[in-house]
């Protein structure tokens, strides 16, 4: 029956203190605000970089041609190989009749007529090939002298330089994200701890008449751990409401203004970034508020 | 029962607060603790009170040895021992009813009993009338007075009073001394730091001397200020 008291007393208290020293609650949750806004925006900007980026990356594809004469069987052969391959995403049998018929479309899709003087010379009728699109263009160079070496395969084509591009943006991307996140967590919490640490620094010398009334550790910090957890929490539910916003007015804005790009430029659907951005978020601010708190009235408790 | 067996403190630096001082206080029993300053009055409650660790000796407050104290069991031991300021050490946004019953919340009372009890302890100390009441509202002996009562409401069995009439005029110290008296009288043991001798020459109670941290003097009901 104590201990259900403690814990009321603790919520009842966090709440109140939050009221009582209002000036201080509202600059923690101005700063958490602004470090949770910040980290937001970033990931769904990151999210969405990536999110092109894999796409990109999807996009690359690599050809491989066989042996002249090459049967039926070793073709599939070579086939499975090829699938049983981790990186490998999708990879598509392209017969010399597709390939005439893609090439024609392609080259003579105006003037059919030209066309007409191969109908039964099919000129590709040795390009029989695979095509194959990898889910991580870093192994590229490996998947390809993989298949240069199997038996029956006569070229591989691929453009090593898109490929490296691509990778190397992907990584650079991830590099910067974990830095900039890092930073921004790191400012956070600094700036969280100082502004509890004022709030507890007006509040000592009633944790020093609550330690010598009696009080326990746990009942002396429990307050100050539910006003730093409800900060947080307040602190991360406004920039999350605010970044929802910017993002469904720019998502629109930048398709509507912007048309060219809209074969380039996919943006993940609101509901995919928030369905991490809103727990992540929640707990960060409320992670840093924990953390903020905890650190600040440690000193104080030795009474 | 309060026994000190060859209690030293040292701090880091400067001489020693305390030496070798060797006390026992029976249950139920008023003492006076004088001494100029720097003779380690001070010192000696926060040791009480296990705020601060001797450097050597043994402390033992009802039974427990203050030595291996874990946290838990020193936040029940200060609930044994009630401690009245000088400065009173009220929070200054709280009613006078609030800041009483903060003792009683810290020790998870429940909401009734936290009313019966700090409306008894305000008649106790003379202030029911104004338990709506801020501290700034208060003069000097009433903000003492509400530090009693906050002190006592938890029916601690000791009392330690540092320097509790420091800030008070003649009168409203006089009046302390009372009501201190009055709840001895109930059987809490009473231990009062003071630098006020008239005081402590009247009620002709038992009076500890100390100087530069040693016990130079401990009579029962005869101290006189030559002695000191």
């Amino acid at each position: 029956m104590k201990t259900l008291r403690t814990i009321a007393f603790s919520i009842n208290q966090g709440f109140r203190n939050i009221k009582r020293n209002l000036m201080f609650s509202l600059a923690s949750v101005s700063t958490i605000c602004a470090c949770i806004f910040l980290i937001g925006m970033f990931y769904a900007i990151i999210e969405n970089f990536q999110y092109i980026v894999d796409n990109a990356q999807k996009q690359v594809g690599i050809t491989v041609f066989f042996d002249e004469g090459i049967s039926k069987k070793n073709i599939k052969k070579i086939g499975e190989r090829i699938k049983e391959r981790e990186e490998v995403d999708s990879i598509t049998f392209i017969s010399a009749e597709d390939a005439w018929e893609d090439f024609k479309d392609n080259y003579f899709g105006d003037s059919p007529e030209l066309a007409e003087g191969f109908k039964d010379d099919n000129p590709l009728i040795n390009s029989e090939s695979y095509e194959i699109f990898l889910n991580n263009l870093e192994k590229e160079d490996e998947f390809v002298d993989y298949v240069k070496g199997l038996a029956g395969v006569r070229k591989v084509n691929y453009s090593e330089k898109t490929s490296t591009t691509i990778t190397d943006f992907g990584r650079l991307l991830g590099y910067v994200s974990i830095g900039i996140i890092g930073i921004l967590l790191a400012v956070g919490i600094f700036l969280i701890s100082n502004t509890v640490m004022i709030g507890i620094a007006v509040r000592k010398e009633e944790i020093k008449i609550m330690k010598l009334t009696g009080a326990t550790n746990f009942f002396v910090r429990s307050p100050f751990i539910v006003e730093g957890v409800v900060i947080g929490l307040i602190g991360a539910f406004i920039p999350l409401v605010v970044i929802y916003l910017i993002y469904k007015k720019a998502v629109v804005y930048i398709l509507g203004r912007f048309q060219g790009l809209s074969k380039l430029v996919v943006f993940l659907p609101a509901r995919d970034v928030f369905m991490v951005l809103i727990p992540m978020a929640l707990a960060i601010g409320a992670g840093i508020g924990l953390v903020g708190s905890y650190i600040s009235i440690r000193k104080h408790l030795k009474v | 029962m309060i026994e000190l067996i060859n209690v030293s403190k040292s701090y880091q630096q400067g001489a020693p607060a305390l030496s070798n001082v060797s006390i026992t206080i029976e249950d139920g029993e008023f003492v006076f603790i004088v001494g100029d300053s720097g003779s380690g009055k001070s010192t000696l409650i926060k040791l009480l009170l296990k705020e601060l660790n001797p450097t050597e000796g043994i402390i033992t407050i009802n039974d427990k040895n203050l030595k291996n104290l874990r946290n838990r069991n020193i936040a029940k031991l200060r609930r044994e021992i009630g401690v009245v300021f000088q400065d009173f050490r009220l929070l200054k946004d709280r009613s006078v009813y609030d800041n009483v019953a903060i003792a009683q919340k810290v020790i998870g009372e429940s909401g009734r009993n936290i009313k019966v009890n700090v409306s008894k302890m305000l008649t106790l100390v003379g202030l029911s009338g104004k338990y709506r009441s801020f501290p700034k509202e208060l003069s000097g002996g009433e903000q003492q007075r509400v530090a009693i009562a906050r002190a006592l409401v938890n029916k601690p069995s000791i009392l330690l009073a540092d320097e509790p009439t420091g800030n008070l005029d003649p009168k409203n110290s006089w009046e302390i001394m009372k009501l201190l008296d009055k709840v001895n009288a109930q059987g809490t043991t009473v231990v009062v730091v003071t630098h006020n001798l008239e005081i402590v020459e009247a009620m002709k109670k038992r009076t500890i001397i100390m100087k530069k941290g040693h016990v130079i003097s401990d009579r029962k009901g005869d101290y006189k200020y030559e002695n000191a």
